[in-house]
This record gives C-alpha cells, sequence and structure tokens, in this order.
C-alpha cells in the first residue's frame, strides 16, 4: 500500500513540473531577457544535477521499505550488520562528488549572475534611479529629466543600468520575468542590471514584506519593440508629467497604497542622490566643491519635513 | 499609572478576534470546572505544576507544544482562507492590518512555541532515561526553564486581546520594525516573549549539556551515547553557541525602540543589515537546533523497527557534529538578495551546499538500517518512510536556493515558503510526531490507538503535498511571500489547492486528537506492562512504563551502543540487586512558577511602559531566586523499602505478561 | 551479572553525590559564562561594525579621558585580586579574613561602577548620549552591558556576604563562592578587551 500509493503521487508531479518548464504564464520559468533566461537554465541544470541522488534516495526508501517488510520472511535479517566500510565510503563520496559539481557551477553562475556586473551590449545602457517608497516605486532616468511612479519602459535589447534605494522600509525590487532581484534598502545603494530581449509589459513586484500596502506595490515594466517607441513614451512622459522638484518629492512620499503609474518631470536632477544622503547625517558637513553644496542643500530640505515614517493603519 | 495600555487596547471592533478569545475563554473555563468538579486542583499543583521531574516537565513541554499547535495551525487555515478568496481584486477576510498580524504570529509560534517545545519536551522525556540517569544535572532549573517558555507563550497569547501582535514577519526586520515604522505594542510583544523563552531555552542547553556530560551511567563512553542524545547534544550546543547572538541582537532592538539607540535605523549611522547578519546568524542554526533531534528520533525509530542496529552509528554522530559546525557558516544565503559581491555570495552558497553532504549521509545510512531489517510499519515508521521521501524533495529545493543565481529569483518567494515549510514539517515535525508515538507508551504505560495514527499520518502526508506543492508552482509562476492579495488568476488554482490541503492537514490533526482520546479510553487494551514495547535498543525500555520517579533503581552498567539489547541478549536485563541502596531525590518546587510569573509581569510591564510594575516584576524575580537560594527542605531520599514494592509491582506486571502472551 | 549492578553504599554515596553536583554545578555555570561570552562577542561585532559611523556626533578620541578610564581599569582589575584572597581565605576556612576581602573586593567593584555612571552621565550632559550616532548606540550598548554585568555581580557579592556572616564557609556556600569568582574574573577579561578595543583603540 506504501509503495503504490507514494509512487503514484510522484508520477502526479512529474508531467505538472513538465507544464510549467514549457512555461507560459509570466513566471520566472517564462523568461524574456537574457539574466532571467540565464537564471533559468542554472535552476534546470542544478535540479538535474540534484535529482541524480534525490531519485536513487527515494526509490531506494520504498524498494527497501517493500522488499525488507517484517511479513516478507524471505528476505535477508540481519540484525547486527551495522556498518560496511564499503557502503559509507560510498555515500561520503557520491554526495561530495555532486556537490563538487554544483560548487564549480555555482562558483562561475555567481560571478556571471551577479547583479551588480554591467550587462555585454553594443548598445548604450539606460540609467534608471530606483526609489522605494510606502508603498510605491518612483523611477527617475536622470539622463532624460523625467520620473515616473509604479511603470518605467526601456527599449528591448538595451541594457538598463538601475541604481536602487529606499525612503521606507526594506523592499525588494523584482522583474520576475527579466531576472534576479535585489534590496532595496535607506540610506544604502544597490545595483542591478537587466536586458529585456522580448517586447512586452511585465510585471514588477515588491520581493520583501514593507507593511500593510505591500501587496499593492507593484509596477510595470514595459518593453518597446524600438526605441521610436520608447522616445514616444519618454516625450508623453515630458508632456503630461508634472514637476517632481523638492515639494513635490515630500508630498509624494506620504503614504499610499495602490498607486496608478504617473509621470514627472525631473526638477531636481540630484534627487536620488539626496535620498541616498537623507539618512547620511554627518556626510552635509564635508561638502565642499559647489556640486556638493548644491547636493547638501536638497538633502536638507529633504530632512526637514521628517521621513515619510507612516503609522501603520488602523482601519 | 498604566503606561500605554488603555481600554481601546482590547480590538471590541474585531468579531474575529473577540470570538477567538470568547473560544479559547470558554474552553479555559470548562478545563477550570472540570479540574474543580473532580477535585485535581491539589494533585495537579502537588504532582505536575511544581514538579521538577524530568519526565513530567516533559510532558507539559509537549502539551503547551500541542496546544501552540493547534493555535499557530488555527494561524495558517486562516492565511490559506484570505488567499483563496482574495484573489483577481478581491480583499478577502483580513485586512492588511490584521493579516499582518496573522502570518507573524503563525512563525513566532510555530518555531518558538510550537517546535521548539516539542523538541524540548521530547528530549526531557527520554534523554536521561537513555544516558541512564536518574533526572538531569539542574532539576529545578529545568522547571524554571519551562516556566519562562510558558511565560513567554502567555505574552504571546496576551497579545490576542490586549493590543495586538507585531505585523513585520517573524524575523522583524528593522527598520520596518523600528518604532519609526511599528510605533504600536506589537513588536514589543514579539521581542519579550522571544527573550523570555530565550533565557528558558539557553537554561535548558547548559543544563541538558551538563547532565550527558556529567551523568551517564557507568560504562557509556561518548561515542556510545545513543543517538537521540547525540542529536539533542549536538542542537544543545548550537542552542548554547547561537541564542545569546538573538538576545543581543533583539536588545538591540529593543534599544533602539526605547530609547532611541541607533543600532538599526536608517538614520544617524544605524544599519539595518547588521540585523540580518545577527538575526540569522542565531536564525540559521536555529533549524538545526529543531531537526537534528528530529534525524535522532529517524534513527532510533528505524533501527528499532527493523529489529536492527543502526547502520554507521559513529559517522551519523559525526554527520551530525559537521552539520552542527557548517550551521554556523552558512547565514548570509537568507539574504544573496543584499547585493554582498559575488565572492562573498559564492562562498555562503557553497557552504550551503556542503551540509547536504552530512545531510546525504544520514538519508543513506537510515536506508542501509532498513537493509537486510524486518520492518514493522507502525505509526512512527510510516512518519519515518513519509519522511526520507518528503525531505529529498525539501534538501534538494534548499540547495536549489542555495546557488545564488536560482536565488535571485526564488528568494521570498512562496518557492521559500514551500522550501521550508518541506524541511520543517517533513523533517522536525514528521520526528517530533513519530517520536510522540514511539514514547508515549513509555511515558504513560500505554500504546497510542494504530489504526487512527495511520489515518493521521496519511492525512498530514497526503495533504502536505497538497498544501506546499502548490507553492512551489507558485513561486515559480512569480508570487511573493506576505501578500495580502493577489491579482493574477493563473495563481488561483494553486491557491485553492493549497487551501484543499491545509483542510487535509486539519483532518490529520483531528485524527491525532481523535486518537488521543480512543488511546485513553482503550488504555487497558494498549496497555504496555513489560516496559519494552517495541523490543528497544536503549536504556529507556530497560525501565517499567511509566518509569518510577527515580527511572533506575539500579543504575546500569553499560557495555554497548545498543546498551539495552546487550543486556537482553545476555540475559541480564531486569536484572534486581540482593538489596536497594536510598534514591537521593530533589523535592518539588513552586519557585519556577514564582520566577514565570514575575517574568510575565515584568514582560507585560515593559511591553506596555508601565515602570512601576516592570520594577514589582523584577523585584519579584530576584526575590524568588534568593528565597529558592535559601530554600531549606530541597531533597529527600527514596527508600530502600519502597523502592523494593514498587520494583517488585513492577516486575511481578511483567512476567505476568510474558507468561500469558496476548 | 555483578558489573551490571552498581552496588551502592549509603553513606559512600551521599558524599559522592555532593562531590558530583559540585563539579555539575561549576561546569553548568562554567557554560552559562560562555553563553555570555557570546553575548558580549556580540556586542563587540555591533561596535566593530558602528563605530566608524558617528554621524553628526563626536568620534571616540573627541569623548574618552584614558587616565580617568585607566584608574577605572585599575580598580575592576584590583578587585580581581582582592577576590582571589577571599578565596584563598575561603578554602583556609578563615571566615572574617573572607568577609574583609569579600568586602575590599566590593568597594572596588563599587568605585569601577561609580566611574562609569559618572562618565556615562558627563557624556549624556555634553550632549554626547546615545542618541546622537550609531558610535555612541553602540559604545553605551557595549559598555552598558559590562556595566549592568558588573552591578549584578556586586549584588550578587553583597547577598554572599550576608550568607558567609550567617551560615560561615559551608560546601555550598564556597561554590557560590567559586561561580561568583568565575563570574567575576570573567567580567574582568571582558573589561580588558572593552578597554582595549574601545578606550584604547578609540583615543588613538
Amino acid at each position: 500500500m506504501m509503495k503504490s500509493d507514494s509512487t503514484s503521487r510522484l508520477r502526479g508531479l512529474l508531467p505538472l513540473l513538465l507544464v510549467l518548464l514549457s512555461g507560459c504564464q509570466g513566471g520566472i520559468l517564462d523568461p524574456k531577457g537574457q539574466v532571467a533566461a540565464d537564471e533559468k537554465s542554472l535552476i534546470i541544470t542544478a535540479t538535474l544535477l540534484m535529482l541524480l541522488v534525490v531519485i536513487p534516495v527515494i526509490v531506494m526508501t520504498l524498494v527497501f521499505a517493500w522488499k525488507y517488510r517484517a511479513s516478507n520472511t524471505e528476505a535477508e535479517y540481519r540484525p547486527k550488520w551495522a556498518h560496511s566500510n564499503r557502503i559509507e565510503a560510498v555515500v561520503w563520496i557520491i554526495p561530495v562528488l555532486i556537490v563538487a559539481a554544483l560548487a564549480v557551477v555555482t562558483w562561475k553562475t555567481t560571478h556571471k549572475l551577479d547583479p551588480y556586473r554591467p550587462l555585454d551590449s553594443d548598445k548604450p545602457p539606460i540609467n534608471v534611479q530606483v526609489v522605494a517608497m510606502n508603498w510605491k516605486w518612483l523611477f527617475i532616468y536622470p539622463d532624460l529629466g523625467i520620473a515616473t511612479v509604479n511603470e518605467i519602459a526601456f527599449p528591448k535589447d538595451v541594457p538598463v543600468n538601475f541604481r536602487i534605494t529606499s525612503d521606507a522600509a526594506m523592499n525588494s525590487f523584482f522583474i520576475p520575468q527579466l531576472g534576479g532581484q535585489i534590496y532595496a534598502m535607506a540610506g544604502m545603494e544597490t545595483k542591478l542590471h537587466l536586458v529585456a530581449n522580448e517586447p512586452g509589459t511585465y510585471k514588477g513586484i515588491s520581493a520583501n514584506y514593507s507593511g500593510a500596502g505591500f501587496s499593492g506595490m507593484k509596477f510595470n515594466a514595459i518593453a518597446t519593440p524600438t526605441s521610436a517607441e520608447f522616445e514616444a513614451w519618454v516625450k508623453k512622459a515630458r508632456e503630461t508629467g508634472t514637476k517632481l522638484d523638492a515639494q513635490a518629492y515630500l508630498a509624494l512620499a506620504a503614504p499610499s497604497e495602490a498607486n496608478p503609474p504617473a509621470f514627472y518631470t525631473l526638477g531636481e536632477p540630484r534627487l536620488f542622490d539626496a535620498v541616498l544622503h537623507k539618512y547620511m547625517a554627518g556626510r552635509q558637513s564635508m561638502a565642499a566643491t559647489d556640486e556638493e553644496i548644491k547636493l547638501a542643500e536638497l538633502t536638507r530640505i529633504l530632512c526637514e519635513t521628517p521621513p515619510s515614517l507612516t503609522l501603520v493603519k488602523e482601519h | 499609572m498604566f503606561g500605554k495600555l488603555t481600554l481601546d487596547a482590547i480590538p471590541f471592533h474585531e468579531p474575529i478576534v473577540m470570538g477567538a478569545l470568547a473560544g479559547g475563554g470558554l474552553v479555559g473555563l470548562l478545563v477550570m470546572a472540570l479540574i474543580t468538579k473532580f477535585g485535581k486542583w491539589g494533585y495537579l499543583w502537588r504532582e505536575w505544576l511544581t514538579t521538577v521531574d524530568h519526565k513530567k516537565i516533559g510532558v507539559m513541554y509537549i502539551i503547551v507544544a500541542l496546544v501552540m499547535l493547534l493555535r499557530g495551525f488555527a494561524d495558517a487555515l486562516m492565511m490559506r482562507t484570505q488567499l483563496a478568496m482574495a484573489t483577481d481584486g478581491a480583499m478577502g477576510v483580513f485586512p492588511p492590518s490584521h493579516y499582518d498580524q496573522i502570518f507573524t504570529a503563525h512563525g513566532v509560534i510555530m518555531i518558538i512555541f510550537m517546535a521548539m517545545p516539542f523538541m524540548t519536551g521530547l528530549m526531557n522525556i527520554v534523554v536521561p532515561l537513555q544516558i541512564g540517569a536518574r533526572d538531569v544535572a539542574f532539576p529545578f532549573l529545568n522547571s524554571l526553564s519551562f516556566y519562562l517558555l510558558v511565560a513567554a507563550a502567555a505574552l504571546v497569547n496576551i497579545s490576542l486581546g490586549v493590543g495586538n501582535f507585531a505585523r513585520t514577519g517573524w524575523v522583524a526586520y528593522p527598520p520596518l520594525a523600528g518604532i519609526a515604522f511599528s510605533p504600536d505594542v506589537g513588536v514589543d510583544y514579539y521581542t519579550w516573549a522571544l527573550q523570555i523563552s530565550g533565557i528558558g531555552t539557553t537554561l535548558t542547553a547548559v543544563n541538558f549539556l551538563v547532565t550527558v556530560i556529567k551523568m551517564r551511567a557507568p560504562g557509556m563512553k561518548l561515542m556510545q551515547m545513543p543517538i537521540f542524545t547525540w542529536t539533542c547534544t549536538w542542537a544543545n550546543v548550537l542552542i548554547v553557541a547561537s541564542f545569546p547572538i538573538l538576545t543581543g541582537a533583539l536588545a538591540m532592538l529593543s534599544l533602539d525602540r526605547y530609547l532611541d539607540f541607533h543600532f538599526f535605523t536608517a538614520e544617524a549611522g544605524g544599519n539595518a543589515m547588521m540585523y540580518l547578519n545577527l538575526f540569522w546568524a542565531w536564525g540559521h542554526p536555529e533549524v538545526y537546533i529543531l531537526v537534528l533531534p528530529a534525524f535522532g528520533i529517524f534513527s532510533e525509530v528505524v533501527s528499532t523497527f527493523t529489529g536492527k542496529r543502526l547502520f554507521g552509528h559513529t559517522s551519523m554522530i559525526i554527520a551530525s557534529g559537521v552539520i552542527s559546525i557548517l550551521g554556523f557558516m552558512v547565514w548570509l544565503h537568507h539574504f544573496f538578495t543584499m547585493g554582498s559581491g559575488a565572492n562573498v555570495n559564492a562562498f555562503f552558497g557553497i557552504m550551503t551546499m556542503v551540509i547536504s553532504v552530512p545531510t546525504g549521509v544520514k538519508l543513506f545510512n537510515w536506508l542501509f538500517t532498513i537493509y537486510r531489517g524486518r520492518l514493522r510499519f507502525e505509526p512512527p515508521i510510516l512518519w519515518t518512510l513519509g519522511f526520507m521521501v518528503t525531505f529529498s524533495i525539501g534538501g534538494m529545493t534548499g540547495v536549489l536556493m542555495a546557488v545564488p543565481g536560482a536565488d535571485f529569483v526564488l528568494h521570498n518567494s512562496l518557492f521559500l515558503i514551500a522550501h521550508f515549510h518541506n524541511t520543517i514539517i517533513g523533517g522536525a515535525v514528521f520526528g517530533y510526531l513519530a517520536g510522540f508515538g514511539f514514547w508515549f507508551p513509555k511515558v504513560f504505560g500505554f500504546k497510542l490507538e494504530p489504526k487512527l495514527g495511520k489515518a493521521a499520518f496519511w492525512f498530514w502526508q497526503i495533504g502536505f503535498l497538497f498544501a506546499f506543492m502548490p507553492l512551489y508552482v507558485l513561486g515559480f509562476l512569480g508570487m511573493t511571500r506576505r501578500l495580502n492579495h493577489t491579482d493574477n488568476p493563473a495563481w488561483n488554482i494553486w491557491l485553492y489547492v493549497a487551501l484543499f490541503g491545509a483542510l487535509l492537514i486539519a483532518c490529520g490533526i483531528a485524527c491525532q486528537l481523535l486518537q488521543l482520546a480512543v488511546s485513553v479510553i482503550q488504555r487497558k487494551k494498549l496497555a504496555d506492562t513489560t516496559g519494552d514495547p517495541w523490543n528497544g535498543h536503549t536504556l529507556e525500555w530497560s525501565t517499567s512504563s511509566p518509569p518510577p520517579s527515580y527511572n533506575f533503581a539500579v543504575i546500569p552498567q553499560v557495555h554497548d551502543i545498543d546498551a539495552f539489547t546487550d543486556m537482553k541478549e545476555k540475559g541480564v536485563a531486569y536484572a534486581a540487586p540482593a538489596h536497594y541502596a536510598p534514591i537521593h531525590m530533589p523535592r518539588n518546587t513552586a519557585a519556577g512558577i514564582w520566577i514565570g510569573g514575575f517574568s510575565l509581569i515584568l514582560g507585560f510591564a515593559l511591553i506596555w511602559h508601565i515602570w512601576w510594575l516592570a520594577i514589582v516584576g523584577l523585584i519579584g524575580i530576584v526575590g524568588s531566586m534568593l528565597a529558592r537560594a535559601y530554600e531549606k527542605d530541597r531533597d529527600f531520599y527514596v527508600q530502600p523499602d519502597e523502592i523494593e514494592s514498587t520494583e517488585r509491582a513492577a516486575r511481578l506486571q511483567r512476567e505476568s505478561t510474558v507468561a500469558t502472551p496476548a | 551479572m555483578n558489573s551490571y549492578v552498581e552496588h551502592a553504599h549509603g553513606a559512600h554515596d551521599e558524599q559522592h553525590d555532593h562531590h558530583d553536583s559540585d563539579k555539575q554545578t561549576l561546569l553548568g555555570f562554567w557554560l552559562y559564562l560562555m553563553t555570555d561570552c557570546i553575548l558580549f562577542a556580540t556586542a563587540f561585532a555591533a561596535y566593530a561594525v558602528l563605530y566608524r559611523n558617528i554621524a553628526t556626533g563626536p568620534a571616540g578620541h573627541e569623548i574618552f579621558e584614558l587616565p580617568y578610564v585607566a584608574i577605572e581599569t585599575a580598580a575592576l582589575l584590583l578587585s580581581s585580586i582582592t577576590y582571589g584572597f577571599a578565596m584563598i581565605a575561603g578554602y583556609r576556612g578563615n571566615k572574617s579574613a573572607v568577609l574583609g576581602w569579600l568586602a575590599v573586593t566590593f568597594v572596588c567593584g563599587a568605585v569601577f561602577i561609580g566611574m562609569e555612571v559618572n562618565e556615562f552621565h558627563h557624556l549624556i550632559a555634553e550632549g554626547h548620549g546615545p542618541q546622537v550616532s550609531a558610535f555612541l548606540s553602540a559604545f553605551f550598548g557595549l559598555v552598558g552591558l559590562h556595566g549592568l554585568h558588573v552591578t549584578a555581580g556586586l549584588i550578587w557579592m553583597a547577598v554572599m556576604m550576608i550568607e558567609v556572616a550567617r551560615r560561615g564557609l559551608g560546601s555550598v556556600t564556597m561554590l557560590r563562592l567559586n561561580c561568583l569568582s568565575l563570574f567575576w574574573h570573567f567580567l574582568d577579561i571582558v573589561w580588558i578587551c572593552v578597554f582595549t578595543v574601545v578606550y584604547l583603540k578609540g583615543a588613538m
């Protein structure tokens, strides 16, 4: 009874996995960019490597349990047999070999897929600065003079360099179909490099719980088929957007949930750095150059109104 | 006068909470009424609450664990219900302000107040018996540890009705857990509950380390200790080395919250990532603290029910040790996504994989214990086989997440949730439930009804697959953890299946409760009169069921790893000496209850900023400790005639059974 | 069969019990100290991570007064020696000498704590409280943790002086004095680390 139940359950799992691997449902097994594709193939390689030992263990468990059941008096019974150098050697060596193989794969892919490593491409990358706020994402295109909330766009095949921070609790910036995530932390800057190789609109989320409005902290990542369409998107942002200066930023930083996409023109080119610096009191006094003094001034304004510290909403 | 505490702290406007409180209150009243009706208060106080007997303390630990299992599981059902309902734009039953408390409480309760006391309870009952000792090294300390746990568990449950629990997730990462984002008392309930129970856990570990180092029966070399005792010992080493880190981290978090320190704040130079590092420097060893004793239970169960010596006893001990040591070198894999750089990530990833080597060795050793054995399919062995299959999958997904490149897309997703439930349920909980059935007859003198036990196993096993395999899928589909509602139609079907699985597990739990009731009713039929119901290998089976308060009339002499099997084979089991010597035993004391009670007062007062009450609590704790230190009547001797009559009764019962085979 | 049954003799057994339980208590206490050691290690780690983060506040060399801390340190180190004398007197069964040395130790410990409280008070009054920067938080956290331990040790010592005065130097009392001895010397060692890592390194 044991055996048949368990094996049929296992068999039930396989087709399910296959359906998933063929992937058409917008998850991490349905990658639309080079990074995500590499991560998917890494998952498959690693899983297959491990199945080399996991499947035999499961099969042996069921076979041994059945063969050596108490009612089977035919089977050999050696109650004192408890040691065998040969078996011990095999059971230590086989996992060691598999882990060694996996370790090599891990070392290589960890460096290749390091989120801080700029992607190789002949196209110049697009720079996007990301600020996680309660509970929405602010995206700043410093080179294009625009900013958006909960929507980003970039042409396909063009690498995107993200600089990420937070003006609230810790979040994790994640576009599942384009590749791995990285934390967004107040007073700290993290980096992420992604590319979309197919046009489309992909879901972006926060993958780290950050309080009451966390579930609605979603954005669209639009990969346009051509750069002309991207230009049109930028133009739309420039034309419809209101100006994002220090005061507008402070208003935006107030807690809000499930924000629809919004566009801004960037009034303060140093906004991202100022958000970073507002948690680094002490830096301001060291300002020496003109640029640094301007940054310190902006930081001071952002600090004067206390950060968007929210009270957990009672209902 | 009452600090932050006002009547508004009681959630009158939340019907679900008030309903739960009323239900819990009714059950409590009913139990108290029954105790009063049967006039059992005196018995309960003298024989149980004030006891220093490791077996009774162990039973009380497990009762707490089972009650908290019900509470934590109720939380789980609420979460699954919410997620099955709040799809496609619907908001479900629980708004974030309540839901976020539920998932936080579920994690804290299941780890700290279900798994830990379950493990500690089994360790309490079994370890002294396995090493042929009459009690633990510090029996009073053992009682104190228990009441610290009770005080902490009480705090968590008080938060249901007075104020609220944390809304931070069970890891309580700052800055979210800092005063700026969590200004209410929730996080304070969390920190003080964990602090109080953490002290209890640390004391328990010290106690049991001294016990196994100093109190083993003559002849039992360290490498001959039974495997469960060994795995508990490794777990205790881990506790001693890791719990103080949690104590330190939570103390810093409290300083940030109470006195505006800047350990983990975003501003003034604080470093929230330091909390993550400290938390997981405790948190990762903690999962081995939970699972190693379970591995020990599986080893005992497999070797007993195959009627065979455990394959590779030494290699098991070494593997457990390697796991324990490596367990301290992998904490960073909980946050590869922090941006530590490729070298650091790769190092911690590979160290994590290395742990799968000794774990794999253990699996093979259990396999080769079954090999050429005679496997009896009693419920404990079903849990063990279920574990071996389930845990293989959980281990594999764990190693997968140890590859940083894979973790970048799996981190914090439901894939992670599936993975750690796969190891903690399929590893630790299955182990504890196997141990529960295995040692139940030792403690109470009758076996658990096997049919309901098997039914419970199948509900749990199949329910587990239905509840958690969909979560792996949802992880692949990009669903992250701690969501309150979703809007992706592709996820819905899997959320429904997971709810169905949770309901199957509920049936399993119902079977277990029924099994307990039926077993008590049929206790005569299920009686274990020999003290050795499973033909066991180790010393706990050499004494009667239940064992006398002094465990062993004569401390046994050990010559083999399977000490009791060795005695049975040489025909010297149950040998009685010509005369008995008096046995020195500790007297019961209520000091642990007092200290635990004052700790509860102290914790509650600190949470609500009622400073005068905190001082009362503190003085009460110190005063009770002093009173205990200068208590005169601390021990007594069991006299030979009493031992003689107890032992004769046990012998007669045993021999009558042997004479009339059932 | 004899080898399976330990023949115990009443009187011998009793002594055996006490001897054993003393060793157990000392081992248990030593293990507890190791957990405390890890707690201090955690506080040191936090200090190591945060000591550069002075934000708008002062750095170590701006606030530490080494001569003052040196006197403080001397008081604590001296108290370890005098506690040693108390233990020697204890083994000789000289009750009044034990009480005398414990009193000296207590005074040294109290001087240490008094000076530390004064230092903290001074810093806070100057506007260098733990709320100013992560460095000061970690400083107050680490030094304060040690100070709390010393305070607990002083309370324990006061209790032991009463116990010795009333009960003399029985085996239980000697065992407790021994545990306190371990505790006191342990705090001394921790202080040497604090002095080196926090004050010496900070003042440089």
